[in-house]
């Protein structure tokens, strides 16, 4: 179900982010400021953008499940968050080694777009316990589309907020990449969309293992005789979002 | 809807009067966190960023009890069943609670703002009376909106205690920038500086979004 064109998306994926680090390398020129170090920012940045656009596509899937009811919707939701969480912790890791780099502290508080997306990301971080601490998968599904749906939406929010409240104090210095000279911001944009098709493989990759891993079960009760439809509490303490 | 919401205000207002379990913890808690922070600082007044800081960080702490506990009587005692079978909007208990959870924090901060002027504050700081009350009002109905929202989503897990601070921190944190920097300005050693607008607007627009989203979404945490 979600295995189709695995193989050829793997592939571009990995073409892409190859191309991308074979650019980032080779092609772009070395910053005059900051010299070799801000080559971190084809890494960082993309990563960034696409962990935030992964935890609004969370918000928009739990939508979705709302208003279908297809647990499939459900599922999408909780994948495009998890791999959105994994990414954020590389977002925090490399921003914390360019902070290091260029302004000599392993965190800065002064970088608004650092500090939202800690906050989005320790939101986040909360999906997880609260989605499994609920018991019944149906109640569980709900419960976590409400809380993507408010998180989804909170990303934004938080973001207007927190840089309305440095920019009185520090006017931004490092200000948005469509000032870039050509070479870096086509090294820039072969990274986004490198960053982007791993994600959207990962992605593919968890929802097609598991999905898979439900099949299996369900043939695996086919097997032993028990009937198809179990009791929904049997399912409730598997530590992935249930399909019915 | 009217009839309804009121049903349910007045059955929690009498609930809590009988019982006292919110309000006196939240009071008593947020005088306690004045004399810790008195002892963590090692400060016997305050004024400006910190005292706006140490008050709001109190009173978000404060409001966090009562989140956790909004909605537990409604889960042990039925009450959510008996709301489902009456046939009034769903929206109804949003309401309602959030206006319940605006009435505790408002009694809280009746003993515990003039606790901490009194205790934490220099001479002078009447004066800031006026402009910090259209701060905490705005600030109650975002944390009132958030609050029963996220005690909602709690209140079916098992680690309720446990989720309830984890979601609403990071939620209210634009919410305690807003405050905070517009109350900083009050709290100025030097006699209260005036009311920083744009903050008393961002504070506006949490509370409008937040009421607006948690409008949205409350009906699905009660379909059962």
């Amino acid at each position: 179900m979600f295995g189709r064109g695995l193989k050829s998306l793997s592939l571009a994926s990995a073409a892409l982010v190859t191309g991308a680090f074979a650019l980032v390398f080779f092609y772009a020129p070395l910053d005059a400021d900051q010299g070799f170090i801000q080559k971190i920012f084809y890494l960082h940045v993309p990563l960034a953008i696409v962990a935030l656009c992964g935890f609004v596509a969370g918000g928009i899937y739990g939508i979705r499940y709302l208003r279908t009811g297809d647990r499939a919707h459900d599922l999408r939701s909780y994948v495009a968050i998890h791999q959105s969480l994994i990414f954020g912790v590389g977002v925090l890791v490399t921003g914390s080694i360019w902070a290091k780099a260029s302004w000599g502290h392993w965190w800065v508080w002064d970088e608004p777009t650092l500090v939202s997306f800690l906050i989005v990301f320790l939101l986040f971080a909360c999906y997880q316990p609260l989605r499994f601490s609920i018991e019944d998968p149906e109640r569980q599904a709900r419960y976590a589309a409400v809380f993507a749906i408010v998180g989804g939406a909170f990303v934004p929010l938080n973001f207007t907020a927190v840089r309305m409240a440095e920019a009185l104090t520090h006017p931004r210095t490092f200000d948005s990449t469509s000032n870039l000279p050509g070479p870096m911001a086509l090294t820039f944009l072969v990274a986004m969309a490198g960053i982007a098709a791993l994600f959207v493989t990962l992605c593919k990759y968890e929802l097609a293992a598991k999905h898979a891993t439900m099949r299996l079960k369900a043939l695996k009760r086919r097997l032993s005789g028990e009937p198809a439809a179990l009791p929904l509490t049997q399912r409730a303490r598997s530590a992935a979002p249930q399909e019915v | 809807m009217r009839a309804a919401v009121a049903a349910v205000v007045r059955k929690d207002l009498r609930q809590e009067l009988r019982t006292l379990e919110s309000i006196p913890a939240m009071a008593l808690f947020a005088l306690s966190t004045f004399v810790v922070f008195h002892f963590g600082l090692d400060r016997d007044a305050l004024d400006g960023d910190l005292a706006a800081g140490v008050l709001w960080v109190t009173l978000l702490f404060a409001t966090v009890l009562g989140m956790n506990r909004l909605f537990v009587a409604e889960r042990e005692q039925g009450g959510f069943d008996a709301f489902l079978l009456a046939p009034v909007d769903r929206t109804a208990m949003l309401v309602a609670k959030a206006l319940v959870l605006f009435a505790f924090l408002a009694a809280v901060e009746l003993v515990a703002v003039p606790a901490y002027a009194i205790l934490l504050l220099g001479p002078g700081a009447g004066q800031a009376l006026p402009g910090l009350l259209a701060v905490l009002l705005l600030a109650n109905a975002g944390l009132a909106v958030v609050g029963t929202l996220v005690g909602a989503l709690a209140v079916q897990t098992r680690a309720r205690d446990l989720i309830v601070p984890l979601i609403a921190l990071p939620l209210s944190i634009p919410l305690l920038i807003a405050a905070v920097e517009a109350t900083a300005p009050l709290l100025q050693a030097g006699g209260a500086e005036p009311l920083p607008g744009r903050w008393l607007t961002i504070l506006g627009l949490y509370d409008v979004v937040f009421g607006l989203l948690a409008y949205a979404v409350f009906d699905f945490l009660l379909e059962d």
